[in-house]
């Protein structure tokens, strides 16, 4: 990113910030600014391209760190003219309603159906926000830090066939495998199939507890 | 065509059209059919045999990918980039461990990069070779199939020689590569190419002039310039509408900028487009394996250096106490990547495949992304298909060459 690209757009959104990320140029938008700043990156320095668009859970804990905010949302945009990437982020809260940007990029609309359907994140104006991975009605968002990584046991999809055969959709079984499982080894008294896999980040360990939300 | 499963909108709008007089059919189509190459299911509404309204629903091979990635070390990842695009499993290995690299600020020795751009070009020769042969199958040409196949199980013997795999191969590692090239290796590539082009020269005869190849495939599902750009469209469907784009030559990695190769591009961007970039790019990837095969270099395949990244050797680890702490914490703690953001984006053969990943340090990422070119891909089909007979649906679907892999991931 040039000098004088950054100050064109520090002068047009004065509360930017700017970083050279090891991988491309990284711009942090407030969310107000959000929708007018991929305007201008697009009608005014012809970056074209929306290749992804997706957020970051910063955990359930996230609030308690100063100046941090559940959600990031995370945009890469690359110019097919210059051949460049710009990674544009921004901080979110849950709550917050976020703009769409299918209007102006339609690749956007998949991706922010996959961001609400992952994240449960909320775009305005996006013109079908509905679950694009899951299946409709599915109650949880499964990307999120504190989902549990095998699952919970939900309904099936389709009402009918459900009532017909009383079956439902189980958490897998999380025997053997890459995760670490609480309670494994011979010296446990719960049977592996029981314990809960712990993902090996922070949450989920002992001096965590899972969050009780989620009534496994 | 009721089924148990109906989903309420599609009562809705049957009972729309219903009110409005008019006659329409709704036809489901997927997400078992042939046709769509996987689990794609469209929800099509016709107007006699023409599609007024495509509504693609994807997600059935949905496994969570994502989710697994934050729960297992970099290494223990590897294995299910094998089943993204799982027609092309070795471009997927070289393309996380470059992204996981690049976070690492780890720069792999040439022997490493040049085994690692034979692994993409080799790749992306089968990945074209299925597309094009369901794609000839789909339009009713029956026999291409036969000919792209019997290619494809001499390079599915090759990356049996390299990998010990046929098809899920799980190659390469962060750092480097999980064994060095065969003895003899490089000749039975050699020899696989020579024979491969005058393949190629026949199954080009047998569709580039052929009548019914033309009727069925020019003028269908044209994508024009700018909505290939707005949807996010890479790779080949990309190019076949004019976007002179090919990150291996404007992005360069892995050393491709030492490899002298063309990027063909369309000028319709129709599905008979689609399929002359495609049997173009297998040249070129002929022409970059043969450079690759002439200034082979020697030395070392992975990068000795990086102690805390890559595993030695077995011999060593067995007989070398520091080695073998070495393979000890590689294993139980996984590559020690620093904190950081990277986005990388390699040119698979169905597009740009990027990883998205968030490291808070260690051996696990905080946050992996995957960005599916079938997903972008695929996005444009309620744009792409309204207007086209119902039967040109599978010419389009071939023509865009997904796999439901990479996009439900």
């Amino acid at each position: 990113m040039t000098i004088a690209f950054y100050n064109a757009l520090k002068a047009q959104f004065p509360g930017l910030k700017q970083d050279m990320g090891q991988d491309m140029p990284v711009l942090e938008v407030l969310p107000k600014d959000y929708r007018a700043l991929f305007e201008f990156l697009k009608t005014v320095h012809g970056y074209d391209m929306l290749m992804d668009l997706t957020a970051v859970d910063w955990g359930l804990h996230s609030a308690d760190w100063p100046g941090t905010t559940r959600f990031s949302l995370a945009v890469h945009l690359f110019s097919s003219t210059q051949k460049s990437y710009l990674r544009v982020i921004s901080s979110i809260q849950e709550s917050t309603q976020h703009p769409s940007l299918s209007a102006l990029y339609p690749a956007a609309n998949w991706h922010e159906r996959e961001a609400f359907d992952m994240f449960g994140i909320s775009f305005q104006g996006h013109p079908d926000l509905k679950r694009i991975l899951m299946w409709d009605g599915y109650p949880y968002h499964p990307l999120l830090k504190d989902f549990p990584l095998a699952g919970i046991e939900t309904d099936l999809p389709a009402a009918d066939v459900a009532e017909a055969t009383k079956a439902t959709v189980i958490a897998a079984p999380m025997m053997g495998g890459p995760f670490r499982a609480s309670g494994q080894g011979a010296a446990s008294q719960t049977p592996s199939s029981q314990a809960e896999p712990q993902a090996l980040d922070e949450s989920w360990t002992e001096s965590r507890p899972k969050p009780s939300c989620l009534k496994l | 065509m009721k089924t148990t499963t109906q989903t309420q909108e599609w009562t809705y709008a049957r009972e729309e059209t219903q009110d409005s007089g008019s006659e329409r059919l709704f036809l489901n189509m997927g997400p078992s059919h042939p046709a769509t190459h996987g689990v794609l299911r469209l929800m099509l509404e016709l107007d006699g045999d023409r599609v007024v309204k495509c509504d693609p629903v994807i997600g059935y091979l949905h496994r969570g990918d994502e989710k697994i990635a934050e729960n297992m070390t970099y290494n223990q990842f590897i294995p299910y980039t094998d089943r993204l695009d799982y027609l092309a499993p070795l471009h997927n290995n070289v393309t996380y461990v470059l992204a996981v690299e690049q976070l690492a600020k780890l720069q792999v020795p040439p022997r490493c990069q040049a085994i690692r751009v034979m692994c993409c070009e080799l790749a992306r020769i089968s990945s074209h070779l299925l597309g094009l042969g369901a794609y000839g199958m789909d339009a009713g040409a029956m026999s291409i199939f036969l000919y792209t196949f019997t290619q494809r199980e001499h390079l599915y013997t090759l990356f049996e020689k390299l990998t010990g795999a046929r098809f899920t191969t799980s190659y390469t590692r962060v750092g480097g590569l999980t064994r060095d090239i065969p003895p003899g290796w490089l000749e039975a590539v050699s020899a696989f190419l020579d024979q491969f082009i005058p393949a190629l020269d026949e199954i080009e005869g047998l569709l580039t002039r052929n009548k019914i190849w033309l009727e069925r495939t020019e003028n269908i599902g044209i994508i024009s310039r700018e909505d290939a750009l707005a949807y996010g469209l890479t790779g080949p469907n990309l190019r076949a509408s004019g976007v002179d784009l090919d990150l291996r030559r404007d992005k360069p990695y892995s050393g491709y900028e030492q490899y002298d190769f063309d990027v063909p591009i369309g000028t319709k961007g129709d599905a008979y487009d689609r399929y002359l970039v495609r049997m173009e790019e297998m040249r070129q990837s002929v022409r970059i394996l043969r450079q690759v095969i002439k200034t082979f270099p020697p030395g070392p395949w992975y990068a000795e250096e990086a102690r805390k990244i890559f595993a030695p050797p077995k011999a060593k680890v067995l007989t070398s106490m520091e080695e073998l702490i070495q393979n000890f914490m590689l294993v139980t703690t996984g590559p020690q990547i620093p904190p950081g953001q990277v986005y990388f984006e390699a040119e698979n053969p169905k597009g740009a495949l990027g990883f998205f990943i968030v490291s808070k340090g260690g051996g696990v990422p905080y946050r992996l992304k995957i960005r599916g070119p079938s997903f972008s891909t695929l996005s444009i089909l309620p744009k792409l298909v309204p207007g086209h007979m119902m039967t040109d649906i599978t010419v389009i679907l071939g023509s865009l060459d997904f796999v439901m892999g990479e996009c439900d991931r």
